[in-house]
């Protein structure tokens, strides 16, 4: 086994567990932060791939920003004492796992034969990506395409945020009523 | 490492994300699942881009953090004030529309 392989399986098998740690701690500030060890290995499996900015963004804005937002909320509501009947019992229980298994094997089978006969396995693709190995994207790269090809997606985003901005202030603003 | 392993994994992120939807009653780790599914779907961008050779799916990730720190901040929000009405964040127990 290469490098590659052993880093690809220890940071694939450190983001299962987390992920898996997520839904069986009963706690939420246990879920969070396992969220947290899954959002740290994928970083890792980001820079494998060679997506260096991707990692470092993944590692600022979902490991730093929202999962502080999360912590923050959780002890904002103190939801620890009241999480104690957080999880399905039963047959309900059996039923969720049962077709979560049977979503797991269909996309195991999308993920191995879906990209046959696309533009993945084309002499073009390949020759591009063993280009990738010796001129690897770059930041500047990236932001070539999004400041210049994806320049109005890029201002549509602005413009869910904004939005988001908004309703976050609508919602949780104080309501004053006008006493008549 | 071959493109279908990078998939598989994804598929199994994605997967355990929907189980914790289906599983969990309690709306802030069902929306740590969300972020779980939309982590995995960035991971097969990011694979599927490397083996293609383009710098687009990088680009996509992007947008989709965008939407997902929008989508976070209007979820908690939403938690907040249904927490400061009802006094729970059990999904089950906010079944109705009028607070």
């Amino acid at each position: 086994m290469t490098a590659d392989q052993i880093l690809f399986f220890i940071f694939g098998g450190v983001s299962l567990i987390g992920a898996i740690a997520v839904i069986s701690f009963r706690h939420p500030i246990y879920s969070a932060l396992s969220l947290i060890v899954t959002f740290f290995s994928q970083a890792g499996l980001f820079v494998l791939l060679g997506a260096h900015f991707v990692a470092a963004v993944q590692v600022i804005v979902y490991a730093g920003a929202i999962m502080v937002l999360f912590l923050f909320v959780i002890m904002l509501l103190n939801l620890g004492t009241l999480s104690a009947k957080g999880v399905l019992t039963g047959k309900l229980k059996g039923i969720a796992i049962v077709l979560g298994i049977l979503f797991a094997a269909q996309g195991i089978y999308i993920a191995v034969n879906a990209l046959t006969d696309t533009e993945v396995g084309s002499p073009e693709a390949i020759e591009r990506a063993a280009d990738l190995a010796t001129n690897p994207i770059e930041t500047y790269d990236i932001g070539i395409l999004l400041f210049r090809d994806y320049l109005l997606p890029f201002e549509v985003t602005s413009l869910i945020l904004l939005a988001a901005l908004i309703g976050v202030i609508v919602l949780v603003k104080r309501e004053n009523r006008v006493e008549n | 490492m071959s493109l279908e392993y990078y998939l598989i994994l994804s598929a199994l992120l994605f997967t355990i994300g929907v189980i914790g939807v289906l599983v969990r009653r309690n709306a802030i780790i069902i929306f740590m699942c969300i972020e779980l599914m939309l982590n995995a779907a960035n991971l097969a961008f990011v694979a599927i881009s490397r083996n293609l050779g383009t710098a687009e799916g990088q680009l996509f990730v992007f947008f989709v953090m965008a939407v997902a720190a929008a989508e976070v901040a209007i979820g908690l929000a939403i938690i907040v004030s249904v927490f400061k009405h009802r006094e729970t964040i059990n999904v089950d127990e906010v079944n109705s529309l009028k607070g």
